[in-house]
């Protein structure tokens, strides 16, 4: 048994739309190992879904080749999905059926006996706190409740390895929270192997061990968030001044830091900020510049993706 | 595969039996031809005549927009979730195909029982007709299914077509009128629609002729609608990418 859970080689997806291709994936190479926790992080449109749905046999790659769980994703399909759990975007559970009746059926279809399927449903019930609402009717429940059976159905087999794509898109901070909560925990106690898919930057930076940033289809940053950010980012480093003309003399007085000037604050970016600030401040001390406020900010993925593709993550998010 | 379909049919039965007063809602369209058109047919049709037809009609209506679900669950993602898993592609159509038996049936049974009372008399050969109308609801569902998988994402084809579908089908069969008496043209569209065969099959069937030609045709063509409906419901549902 080998510890790599999936691996995939150029993994490529082109669609025709309007006569027009789109290559949604461009040559992915990936890697994760069991037990890992990757996020796919990337804006709207960057071919993290895409890429999910081809690892999960949901769609034929164009070209390349991607293994799952050990099998072909095109040519062992019926291995493959055995083996993985899939949380997609929308509810898994159909919307005339009773949760309890869907996570039955969901167990059967992934080979539990009647009275295991019905054994494991209650366990995820209870674990995911559905008992209220399990034997109600799926369209009666509201988006928080549906999101969480979604998450007890793609457990139903205990898989090695779970998929979810945008898992809490759409959920209120509280339901959000509720949710990275559960995924930790089942990594924790099951040492489940998680691929998740986010366009939350805080998301991927508390699940994730790994993070792989994807943007046009191409992977452009693989590592621990906290390697990409001392690696792509550094801390940033805030001034304001009282006025144009001290901010003005202040600007010769940066150590060599490359500065950006924005109204009255000065943007200094750089490697270990906690320590430069008193450098800087003894500086502007002995030119004689008064700095009305300081402030550090430690790298975020934004900050991450803005040195890697020039494009704020969280503006491409809002837009 | 058994297993596989096994359990896709008592998924799609399960909100039925959970709520049986739901199958009743369904079947209104039927009821309504009963009581509002059946009084305004001349005297030598009768119930007799009519209602065999009315139970192909069910099976039309019924099975015929069932892919409605299907459509519906690949908005919400339901049949997403149905691709992954292992169950066999073919055990996904096969299943819910199956599954339409049990609405016809039940559809079938009420409009006898609502009929009799008004002087309808069922002969025995009625059981051999709901066993050829059960086959022929699979292949309609079927078909249905497939409609609605090639009607991914545009929602509106799906009704578009099965509504353009149905009428003519209905009407060409001869649920609601004779066609002996129209045009030869109309008669030789007839020909055409395997549910006119079948709408022969049950009303001599229901009135006490069980080993003619006629049944024998309607079978023939219950058989090879679910064939067909099977066998393009199957390569689609291999096919379907999500």
């Amino acid at each position: 048994m080998t510890d790599t859970m999936i691996r995939t080689s150029a993994l490529t997806k082109r669609f025709t739309v309007k006569k027009e291709t789109v290559e949604a994936v461009r040559g992915l190479d990936l890697r994760v190992t069991r037990g890992e926790m990757v996020a796919l992080l990337g804006p709207n449109g960057a071919g993290k879904s895409t890429t999910l749905r081809m690892l999960t046999t949901l769609l034929p790659p164009t070209s390349g080749e991607a293994e799952v769980a050990g099998f072909d994703v095109v040519t062992r399909q019926r291995e493959v999905r055995a083996r993985i759990g899939y949380i997609g975007q929308g509810n898994g559970a159909g919307h005339s059926q009773r949760g309890r009746d869907e996570l039955v059926s969901q167990g059967r279809a992934y080979g539990l006996s009647v009275a295991d399927a019905r054994t494991r449903a209650q366990e995820l019930i209870d674990s995911l706190d559905l008992g209220a609402v399990a034997d109600r009717v799926v369209s009666s429940l509201s988006g928080g409740q549906r999101r969480r059976l979604d998450i007890a159905m793609g457990l139903i087999h205990a898989p090695e390895l779970l998929f979810l794509d945008e898992p809490s898109t759409g959920l209120d901070p509280q339901n959000r929270a509720n949710l990275q909560e559960h995924v930790v925990r089942m990594h924790a106690e099951h040492g489940t192997t998680i691929v998740l898919t986010t366009h939350y930057l805080d998301e991927a930076d508390a699940l994730a061990d790994r993070v792989i940033v994807i943007d046009h289809g191409k992977l452009i940053a693989d590592d621990t968030p906290e390697r990409l950010k001392a690696d792509h980012a550094g801390d940033r480093i805030t001034l304001t001044f009282d006025s144009e003309d001290e901010l003005r003399r202040a600007e010769g007085h940066t150590l060599g830091i490359a500065a950006v000037h924005n109204g009255l604050t000065l943007t200094l970016r750089a490697a270990g900020g906690r320590h430069l600030v008193p450098k800087l401040m003894r500086g502007f001390d002995e030119a004689g510049v008064q700095v009305s406020a300081v402030e550090v900010a430690r790298p975020t993925l934004d900050d991450v993706f803005l040195a890697l593709t020039g494009r704020s993550l969280r503006e491409e998010n809002q837009a | 595969m058994i297993h596989d379909t096994t359990i896709v049919f008592s998924r799609e039965l399960r909100p039925v039996l959970r709520d049986p007063f739901s199958v009743i809602f369904t079947m209104v369209q039927p009821l309504f031809f009963l009581v509002l058109f059946s009084p305004l047919l001349p005297e030598e049709t009768g119930l007799q005549w009519f209602v065999p037809g009315m139970i192909v009609m069910s099976c039309l209506f019924g099975a015929g927009s069932t892919g409605g679900n299907l459509l519906f669950e690949m908005q919400t993602g339901s049949h997403e979730r149905m691709l992954v898993s292992p169950l066999r592609r073919p055990a996904l159509i096969v299943g819910r195909a199956l599954k339409e038996i049990v609405p016809t049936m039940v559809h079938s049974v009420l409009i006898i029982a609502i009929t009799i009372p008004f002087g309808f008399r069922p002969h025995a050969g009625a059981v051999l007709g709901l066993l050829m109308l059960a086959i022929m609801c699979v292949g309609l569902g079927a078909l249905s299914y497939s409609l609605a998988l090639a009607s991914k994402n545009k929602e509106w084809i799906f009704w578009a077509v099965q509504q353009t579908i149905s009428f003519p089908l209905l009407l060409l069969a001869g649920m609601l009128l004779p066609i002996e008496g129209g045009p030869a043209w109309l008669q030789f569209l007839s020909k055409l629609n395997p549910l006119s065969y079948l709408v022969n099959a049950e009303r001599e069937l229901f009135n006490g002729e069980v080993l003619t030609a006629n049944v024998g045709l309607g079978l023939l063509a219950a058989v090879g609608v679910a064939a067909l409906g099977l066998w393009v419901g199957t390569r689609q549902m291999r096919q379907a990418v999500a």
